[in-house]
Parts: C-alpha cells; sequence; structure tokens
C-alpha cells in the first residue's frame, strides 16, 4: 500500500452487521471502511468490534480495508485502537479529527502494536476525517502530523452542521456552496502534505444526477475520491474519477510531444494548435497513472 | 445403474413407469413409430347448452371416476382458488385414488395435504412443489411417487400419451358461453394461457371455470369452443394480488446487482450479443435486472433482440415498447405490466407450452435461444444445478422451463450468491440435478464468474472483459472457505419423487431426508 494508491471510493460498512462486512468488498470499491463509530449505537460497539475483529482476522478481502474507531475522545476511542490493532487493518479511520496531538497519539499507539504483533513498522496508515472548523484549522498540522497519514477527508454534513448550516445538494451551478471553502481548504492542504484528499458521502439513494454533478465537481475541485455507503454509488463514483478514452488519449499525445520536443530539444511544444507547458505534461502523467491504476490503460512503455 | 449425469438410478420404482437412465440432452428421441396421443373424438351438436351450474355439477357431468388423473394450470399462481376448491368438491362425492397433475404447484395449495392423506389423491406429477405440500410430498410415502417434469417435459409427456388427462379443470379469466377463453380480460385477468393451452387441447373432458362469464363470442380467443365441454360461473376464482405482482419493481439489493452486471456483462462479451439475437431472462431478482444493464448495452451498441421468450416479466415489454426486442413470446405473464401488453400490443405473442420447450415436437423456441439467463438454488462442480430441493433436501422449487431452455440455447448462464446465509452455493455435488451440467455453460456469482471447460469458445471471448474468471472449483474453494463445507444430508433409501429430464428419461430420484 501507498500513499498514490487508487482510492476513488471509500465504502462504508457499518461492523455490527455481518451480511455487509462479509459482502461489502465484492463491489469494487477502492477501499473499504468498517464502521464501528457512527453506524453503531452505544449498546452494540463491544459485538461490533468482535465482530469486526474476526472478519479482518479470518476473511480474504480483495481490496484495501480500514476500520473507522471511535474518536479517543470518547469512552471507546483506545478500546477499539486496542482491541482492533492486532488483527491488522491496512489504516485506521480517525473520525472529528482536530489536532495533530491527536494523531501523533494514535500514530504512537500503531507504532507499540505493530512491535507487539510483528507487523511491519509503519505498515498501518491513518486517515483522518475533519468534521469541525477548527479540525479545518488545523488541516495541514494533521495532514502532515504522521508518515502514516495518506488522506484526510471531510465530513460533509457534520461539518455543514458545525457551521450551522446545512448540507445542501451540490450541482455545478449552485449546489454545495457552504461547504465550497472547506473542500478547497481540504486539499489545499492535502496537497501541501504529500496525501489524499476524499469528499465526505452522498446520501440520497436514488438521486443519481446529483451525485453525479456532485462527483463532478468535488473532482473538479482536486478531490482524488469520495465516500460512500451503498455499493449502488460505486460506478458512478468511479465513471466520473477514471480518465476517459478520449482523456486519455489526449495525455498519451501530449506526453510523446513533450518527449519529441526534448529528444529535439525544441522549446516551444504545440498539440492541436495549443501551447503545451509544463503544468499540462504533469496533468497528463497524472491522467494515465489514473487511468492505469483503475485498469483501464496499460503502459506501453514509461516517458 | 448410473446415468449419465453421473446419478444412480435404480432399475426399478414402485409406482414409476419402466425406467429410462438419463443418456444426455438429446440422446433419447420418440421411436420411429410414435404417434402423438389425443383425447377422446366427441361431437356438440348445435343447440346443447355448455353451462352448468356447479362445480359439483361438473363433476359429474364430467364423468369424473376413482383413479382418474386431473390437471389445472398454475397462471395464477398465489391467487388461485380453483384447484383447491375443485379438489374439495371431488373429495365430498366420495371419489378417491386421482392422480393429480397440474402445470405447477404453489403456496396456496398447502390445503391439499389432508386430500393426500385421506386417499383422495395418491399421486402428483407437477413442474414444482413447494411449501408444506412440498414439505409432506418429500417426508411421506403417498401411493406413487412425485414425478417432476420441466414445462417442456410435461407436454412431451402428455403428447406422447405418458400422461393421460381425464379432466382438465381450466380456471378462466374471460370465458364466454360457449367455451371461448381467454386471459387478458376480466378480474382475475392473468395474462398468458399458455400452459392451459395444452391441456385443453389434450384433455379428454374440459370444463371451464370462470367468474367473468361474457356473451358469445370472446375476442381474442386464446382456447376455443371446439375444445370445451363445460362451464361453471362461479363468484370468485382468484385474487388480483396473488396472480400478479403488480408492478415489478427491479431490486434494490446490491449484491443481485452485483450478479445482474456480471451476467449482462457475460452476455454482452459472450459471442453472441448481435443485432437479431434471441434470449430468455428468468423471473428472478438478478436475472430481471440483468436486464437493466443489458438495456443501456443494447442502447449504446444499437442491437435489437429478435425476440425474447419465458415467463414475461414488465421491463421486457418495456424493452419491446422501446424496439428492443422485436416480438416476445409470452407462456405465462408475471406482473400487471405485462397483461397489459399482452393484451394491446400485438408484438407480444401469447403462445403455448409446445411451442415455448417440447423437446418431442418439430422445434420449440428454445431451440433458437443465443442466451438464457437462469437462477439456482445451488450448483456443482460439474456445473450440475439443483432447483428443486433445500439444504436439508425437501423439495421447494420447480423445475419449470430451466432445463429446456438451457437445452436450448447456445449460452446458459445461471446466476446465484456464492453464498445464502452461510451455506455454499457451489458445491461438489448438488442434492438434486434438475438441469444437467453439460447444457450450463456460465455460472455467475457475486464473488466470481465461472465458464464451463468444454466451452473454450467462450472462455476465449470472456477473457479481457473485465470479469473475475475463475474455475467453478475455484469458486467452490472459496464458498467452503468462506462458509465451511456442508455435512452430506442423511437420506433414506425410500424414493419420494422422480426428476423427469424433458425427453422423460430419469435424470435423478429425491429421496426421503432423515430429519
Amino acid at each position: 500500500m501507498n500513499k498514490e494508491r487508487l482510492r476513488r471510493t471509500v465504502m462504508y460498512a457499518a461492523g455490527n452487521n455481518p451480511g455487509l462486512i462479509q459482502n461489502a468488498a465484492i463491489y469494487g470499491a477502492d477501499s473499504v471502511i468498517f464502521d464501528v463509530e457512527d453506524s453503531v449505537s452505544v449498546a452494540e460497539k463491544d459485538s461490533a468490534r468482535q465482530l469486526v475483529y474476526h472478519a479482518l482476522k479470518s476473511l480474504k478481502f480483495p481490496c484495501e480495508i480500514g476500520v473507522r474507531i471511535n474518536h479517543i475522545s470518547t469512552p471507546w476511542g483506545y478500546k477499539d485502537l486496542e482491541y482492533l490493532l492486532p488483527a491488522k487493518p491496512d489504516y485506521i479511520r480517525l473520525p472529528k479529527g482536530e489536532s495533530g496531538d491527536e494523531i501523533r497519539d494514535i500514530d504512537k499507539i500503531i507504532t507499540k502494536a505493530e512491535e507487539e504483533c510483528g507487523f511491519e513498522p509503519g505498515s498501518i496508515k491513518i486517515m483522518v476525517s475533519i468534521e469541525s472548523p477548527k479540525g479545518l484549522r488545523n488541516a495541514y498540522e494533521i495532514a502532515s502530523a504522521s508518515p502514516r497519514m495518506i488522506a484526510i477527508a471531510i465530513g460533509g454534513e457534520d461539518f455543514a452542521a458545525s457551521l450551522k448550516t446545512e448540507k445542501t445538494r451540490g450541482n455545478t451551478i449552485t449546489g454545495g456552496r457552504e461547504l465550497y471553502v472547506a473542500r478547497s481548504m481540504i486539499v489545499f492542504a492535502a496537497r501541501e502534505a504529500g496525501i489524499q484528499a476524499i469528499d465526505s458521502v452522498f446520501s440520497d439513494m436514488r438521486d443519481e444526477e446529483t451525485l453525479i454533478n456532485e462527483v463532478a465537481l468535488v473532482k473538479e475541485l482536486g478531490f482524488d475520491g469520495k465516500s460512500c455507503v451503498n455499493p449502488r454509488q460505486i460506478d458512478i463514483i468511479h465513471q466520473v474519477f477514471t480518465p476517459s478514452d478520449k482523456e486519455i488519449d489526449y495525455a498519451h499525445r501530449v506526453l510523446n510531444v513533450f518527449k519529441e520536443a526534448l529528444a529535439n530539444n525544441s522549446g516551444v511544444i504545440a498539440l492541436d494548435g495549443k501551447m503545451i507547458d509544463m503544468p499540462m505534461v504533469i496533468r497528463a502523467e497524472r491522467v494515465l497513472a489514473i487511468a492505469s491504476a483503475a485498469g483501464v490503460y496499460q503502459k506501453e512503455e514509461s516517458i | 445403474m448410473i446415468n449419465a449425469a453421473g446419478r444412480e438410478i435404480p432399475t426399478s420404482i414402485q409406482g414409476y413407469k419402466n425406467i429410462i437412465p438419463y443418456a444426455g440432452p438429446f440422446a433419447t428421441q420418440p421411436s420411429a413409430d410414435a404417434r402423438k396421443a389425443g383425447p377422446k373424438l366427441k361431437a356438440i351438436y348445435p343447440g346443447t347448452n355448455k353451462l352448468l351450474q356447479s362445480i359439483e355439477e361438473a363433476i359429474e357431468a364430467s364423468g369424473l371416476r376413482d383413479g382418474m388423473t386431473i390437471s389445472f394450470h398454475h397462471a395464477f399462481r398465489n391467487g388461485d382458488y380453483v384447484m383447491n376448491a375443485v379438489i374439495k368438491a371431488i373429495a365430498q362425492k366420495g371419489i378417491k385414488g386421482l392422480t393429480l397433475a397440474p402445470s405447477s404447484f404453489l403456496d396456496t395449495n398447502d390445503e391439499l395435504i389432508p386430500y393426500f392423506q385421506q386417499g383422495v389423491l395418491v399421486g402428483a406429477q407437477t413442474s414444482g412443489l413447494r411449501n408444506k405440500l412440498g414439505q409432506f410430498l418429500t417426508t411421506n410415502k403417498i401411493g406413487t411417487p412425485t414425478i417432476l417434469r420441466t414445462h417442456g417435459g410435461r407436454v412431451r409427456a402428455i403428447e406422447s400419451g405418458e400422461l393421460k388427462i381425464d379432466v382438465a379443470f381450466i380456471a378462466a379469466p374471460a370465458c364466454d358461453t360457449y367455451g371461448n377463453i381467454n386471459g387478458v380480460d376480466g378480474p382475475a385477468a392473468c395474462g398468458s394461457m399458455g400452459y392451459a393451452m395444452v391441456d385443453a387441447r389434450m384433455a379428454d373432458t374440459v370444463v371451464a371455470i370462470t367468474d367473468n362469464l361474457v356473451d358469445h363470442p370472446i375476442c381474442p380467443v386464446s382456447i376455443p369452443q371446439h375444445q370445451v365441454d363445460f362451464i361453471v360461473k362461479v363468484d370468485c376464482i382468484g385474487d388480483p394480488k396473488g396472480i400478479s405482482t403488480g408492478a415489478l419493481r427491479l431490486t434494490s439489493n446490491p449484491r443481485d446487482l452485483q450478479i445482474a452486471k456480471l451476467a449482462a456483462k457475460v452476455i454482452e462479451r459472450g459471442g453472441y450479443f448481435k443485432e437479431g439475437f434471441g434470449m430468455q431472462l428468468g423471473a428472478g431478482a438478478a436475472s430481471v435486472a440483468a436486464g437493466k444493464y443489458l438495456r443501456d448495452v443494447m442502447i449504446r451498441d444499437k442491437v435489437a433482440a429478435s425476440f425474447a421468450i419465458g415467463g414475461i416479466v414488465g421491463p421486457f415489454c418495456d424493452l419491446l415498447d422501446e424496439g428492443l426486442i422485436r416480438t416476445l413470446f409470452d407462456v405465462q405473464s408475471f406482473d400487471a405490466r405485462t397483461i397489459q401488453s399482452i393484451r394491446d400490443n400485438p408484438r407480444h405473442q401469447e403462445y403455448d407450452c409446445t411451442f415455448y420447450a417440447n423437446p418431442w415436437n418439430k422445434g420449440p423456441m428454445v431451440n433458437k435461444l443465443d442466451y438464457v439467463v437462469l437462477g439456482a438454488t445451488e450448483v456443482d462442480v460439474n456445473f450440475n444445478v439443483n432447483v428443486m430441493t433445500d439444504s436439508n433436501g425437501i423439495m421447494m422449487g420447480a423445475l419449470g422451463g430451466h432445463p429446456d431452455a438451457s437445452a436450448g440455447a447456445k449460452c446458459t448462464i445461471i446466476v446465484a450468491p456464492l453464498l445464502r446465509g452461510r451455506l455454499p452455493m457451489v458445491t461438489d455435488a448438488v442434492q438434486t440435478i434438475s438441469t444437467p451440467g453439460e447444457t450450463v455453460d456460465v455460472i455467475v456469482t457475486d464473488r466470481g464468474v465461472a465458464v464451463n471447460p468444454k466451452r473454450a469458445d467462450l472462455i476465449e471471448n470472456l477473457k479481457g472483459a473485465g470479469l473475475p474468471l475463475m474455475t467453478i472449483e475455484q469458486l467452490r474453494d472459496m464458498a467452503y472457505e468462506l462458509g465451511g463445507k456442508p455435512a452430506p444430508l442423511k437420506i433414506s433409501d425410500e424414493i419420494v419423487a422422480v426428476v423427469e429430464y424433458r425427453d422423460g428419461t430419469v435424470l435423478d430420484v429425491i429421496k426421503r431426508p432423515l430429519l
């Protein structure tokens, strides 16, 4: 696992539901999170913890699996870590992140667990969701608090609530304005720290059109992927985040003319009458990297 | 002896005809001098009144006696009132020893159990058995073993004379005063009369039972007057809520949708997805949903099907209206949308069960199928399918047209979850073979797709399609790893049912489980 791993979709499955856990990873999500936090009632916290532990220990999953723990300020957070780390999830997802100290605290606990269990040091990663103005103000500090950090995410509903407003439907013209600044700041912090940015869930399963608009919006803002709670959304999100044949073809041609220009030592590069400069080359490289990770493009040669 | 499906078949079974073991899907043919069976010659001259006052009167008029065979159709599904009512009336008349040979049984027929216990009924020949009646006939010995036939196999048995129907009682949604029947009008409209059309043509005596008696002549006519002896008007023949499911809602179960998506991909890439292809999709959630995904691909690639067959569901009627299917052949209409379509759209054709699936005629529609997508209770590493018995060995399903369509289609796709609850659905050997593996080409589960190794062409076509292809053994291993290997059932030696292949050979037997 690495920081640049494809995470177009990060799907939650309630940690107290055996049927969901058993099948969560078969729908093609890039990453799956077993949740023992908000989707599990107080009375079931311990049983969910045990179920997730045994699922991690005894089942094989075809994708990356994280565990969303309760925040360490709650009565369950540290116990979640203590119980679940020996089952070696790929990452811990911390909700409601507000400071770098929390991350450093969790990092220490993970380091200790890795030592005790004989896991490769640094192999268990951390993803944090930011759900409050304080967390947002500290977003870069959080994102860079540990080398284990792979992504920060925005918890849209909670964030909107903490602003004393509500999450509106993101569409490309008017929607999602209440999260506009927060989303962008998440992307800034993630990019500065060199990790990924993940958008929050879109909860109306039946409204595919608005979902597509919202995914297009956050992709435009720079996000790497989006959380979801229903497998039906996976294909739609992937479709937006996966480069189209046309984009792949264009990226390919950009890199080819760039390579030619390098070989010929020519200063100005043009393609289809448009000037190609360095940012476009970097973008083309990124398009092909994502396409390759998504399995829709095979690298012919290194460029 | 061991038949061609690898099952041990006894040389004789008490109460069952001479055994011919299954020898392969097309190995057993009618003998060269065989002739079609037919009903008694009868003449009804002008002035005769076919109308009778009650079911009791019709039973008397039909000449029903001890030991005869009677039939019903199952197009009313769980809304049917007729079969139970007629058998109750027969029992009250003291007639005994009857063989009951409906096109299928459904949940509502649990009420018949006492009549089997009392000896009014001593044998059952059917496509399916469900609920408590299925349990009863698996765990009790009645006069003769139950004979399970495919939809096509039942017509073959009737037309070859193996199954002789003395009296057919036909629930008729609309019937005129001289016996013309259709299924599209009236409070109990069920759409196609495809199963009843066979019984009307082949039974010695035909009694129409209707709650919608109309003036002569009716239009359209599905079952013509010249096949009908008597007509009885009753208050109510069925519950519309049980007859059709209303508007069929597409499943939102993500696992079914996952399976459907993979099945649609198999169709798209299997090699037969071309303008004018023919298809059948079963009525299960995943099969129906496969149609939704297929529709997107048909529109994208501008490919239309020339025909679709089977039990028809609403989404198929939408495809017909959109021009993505050129004509439908409908033996059974599953929902209100389909009933409306078969009534109003001339390209939605009613056809009978011999036209659909009978292996011993001059060409049923299943022979022209490119693809069929069907469900399964379980499958095994030899691609055999069980749709008949549950994990306790109890009869709870129906052969239906499953073996018929599988034999006919160029590519048979079986859809099933890899596990139900914690039970593996891909196993070493299915409990009961209902469709032999040599007629099955692709198994699609939520966790992987396996192609019959005999179909190297399909394997080649499906490579690079993004499908999770694996061997059937890998699928089984995955299922066993997740759910554990099920312990074999404890089974007695007592044969309670015979599973006939569509050609009348013995494919498998069902023995009473020791519960």
